[in-house]
């Protein structure tokens, strides 16, 4: 927008338009004093501040072991993802023909399909394959459907590459692999960076599939908050819930570095 | 070999594939995943729905008889048109004030939309449990106010997952409302008010026209998740208030009628489909889903 040509929104609308971003952030802080009460149920501090529920949290194996599985999964899921996603994206692209855009349009549904529905069905193969409460039948699940989320980060990142440089090395004599790891690959590294750390948190904070397909084995960190909430509210939850901001936070920094670097 | 011709010959060492033959390679791991372990089992779904208990039709015809699905459905429906009609409103405003922000400012509101998008959905709906609940920090504090004698109801109902959703929805409706007012030439808004147009005539006849594909598109988009959306409306209704996603699941992992919850599954999808497929004809949708 031309700079000269702006016309700030009128006071009122301006002063509404921040409380509506305050209403969007504020209510989630509220754990962080909560986290630190010294009282046994959801409240804020009374007479001091206090770790306690910190100290549960560490000491306690079922959390521990919830946020260590969480780890794992969303890290493998986030290879199957990335690796899929982002060659799929780089093929589309440079294909660019209308099978390889049908490609890309039905990438799109696993975004608009209600994950309720796609369980169902997972569910049932997974009884199939006998990859029910597994490590790998959750990893693959949070990875397929990690997939559109990397190939449209990434077709983004592809959109601003400008493909005569990929011609260019072609032309030169390089073959497709050298070409996709020493000039393609490079060039759009911020967007696969950005589809990973999407990848992870997708993964990270996903429940209604595990709900499904994982029981007693497999107990994610997600799964174990959902449990929480629905049995025994009590302030170690808003310890969880303030550890999990704040990795959030450090995530998102991450990605804004990462952004700006690309635009530098 | 039509794709050496385009990309011109390539010298050097030569490959097994053919260029073209390696790009399709590329594609093949997300496309065959895709196929395998997402879209096998979302079909597998409607097969379900018309083959178990027995073949035919008879899952669909519950649609029709059953009073207490048609009253989860028509509570769904209520709660996602109000989510969304809440959250546009609100989304509107917050895009308005982004388009027409300093870049100092924009930076600030644009971070206090996203971050929620970042942070897990159960940590969100937990923090709203934590104020809204009987014994929440709302009722204590109006209760050592004075204020009120009894706890206000304001969780495990219709209210409190409108509060949730529409507060887990406005990122997703400012977004795309956002990119549209973007578009939106300032000059002519510029023009109104120099002709003499009041600054909210000037709004309603030239800025609020030219975002209508925006409003569209949020609409779509914001409506859409909040049928299928599970999460937050199982935490804040309490049970209390099923909405479809939940009394699907609940179908399925403690009653084990499959044949009823595929059903309301893929007329669930179905439905959206249809929604998008009018949807088309207005607006670019891959756009509105970012692939454009």
């Amino acid at each position: 927008m031309a700079d000269e040509a702006r016309i700030g929104a009128a006071r009122p609308t301006r002063s509404l338009g921040w409380a509506i971003v305050l209403f969007l952030v504020l209510p989630i802080t509220i754990v962080v004093p909560v986290s630190l009460t010294d009282q046994r149920f959801l409240s804020l501090p009374q007479d001091g501040l206090s770790l306690r529920h910190y100290i549960n949290l560490v000491q306690s194996a079922d959390w521990l072991s919830s946020v260590a599985q969480s780890f794992v999964i969303a890290l493998g899921s986030m290879v199957i993802s990335v690796g899929a996603g982002t060659l799929c994206a780089i093929g589309c692209w440079r294909i660019g023909s209308r099978w390889s855009e049908l490609i890309r349009v039905l990438m799109l549904v696993p975004i608009i399909v209600p994950t309720i529905v796609y369980a169902l069905g997972l569910y049932r193969l997974w009884v199939q394959l006998d990859l029910l409460d597994s490590y790998f039948g959750v990893m693959l699940a949070h990875g397929v459907t990690g997939i559109p989320y990397v190939v449209i980060i990434v077709s983004t990142s592809l959109a601003s590459f400008d493909p005569r440089l990929e011609q260019a090395a072609r032309n030169l004599g390089a073959s497709v692999p050298y070409t996709l790891r020493r000039v393609i690959l490079p060039s759009i590294l911020p967007g696969v960076i950005s589809g990973s750390i999407f990848a992870f948190i997708h993964s990270w904070d996903e429940l209604v599939l595990v709900l499904f397909i994982a029981s007693r084995a497999i107990f994610t960190l997600p799964r174990r908050i959902w449990d929480g909430i629905n049995e025994h509210l009590d302030p170690t939850m808003a310890a969880v819930a303030t550890a999990l901001v704040a990795v959030t936070a450090i995530l998102l920094i991450l990605d804004m570095k990462v952004r700006r670097q690309r635009s530098e | 070999m039509t794709a050496s011709t385009i990309a011109g010959a390539p010298r050097g060492r030569r490959y097994f594939f053919d260029e073209r033959t390696a790009y399709w390679l590329m594609v093949a791991p997300a496309a065959l995943l895709m196929a395998a372990f997402y879209f096998y089992p979302l079909v597998q779904v409607l097969w379900i729905s018309v083959t178990e208990p027995k073949p035919g039709l008879g899952n669909y015809a519950q649609l029709f008889t059953s009073a207490s699905i048609q009253r989860t459905i028509v509570t769904t429906l209520r709660i996602c048109v109000i989510t969304t009609a809440v959250t546009l409103l609100l989304g509107y405003v917050v895009a308005y004030v982004l388009v027409h922000a300093s870049p100092r400012a924009q930076r600030w509101l644009f971070l206090g939309v996203l971050v929620p998008l970042w942070i897990s959905v159960l940590v969100r709906a937990f923090a709203w449990v934590t104020l809204l609940a009987r014994e929440g920090l709302i009722n204590t504090t109006l209760r050592d106010a004075g204020l009120i004698d009894q706890p206000i109801a304001l969780i495990w109902n219709e209210l409190g997952i409108v509060i949730g959703m529409v507060h887990y929805m406005i990122p997703y409706a400012v977004l795309p409302l956002y990119a549209n007012m973007r578009d939106i030439d300032a000059r002519t808004i510029s023009a109104a008010r120099g002709l003499g147009g009041s600054r909210f005539y000037s709004f309603r006849r030239v800025f609020l026209p030219q975002s209508m594909p925006g409003i569209i598109g949020a609409t779509v988009l914001v409506f859409i998740f909040s049928l299928g959306f599970f999460v937050t409306p199982a935490i804040l209704g309490g049970g209390k208030t099923l909405m479809i996603a939940e009394y699907i699941s609940l179908q399925i992992l403690d009653l084990l009628r499959w044949g009823l919850g595929t059903m309301l599954a893929s007329t669930l999808i179905l439905f959206i489909f249809v929604l998008l497929a009018a949807l088309a004809r207005v607006v670019d949708l891959k756009r509105l889903f970012g692939a454009g």
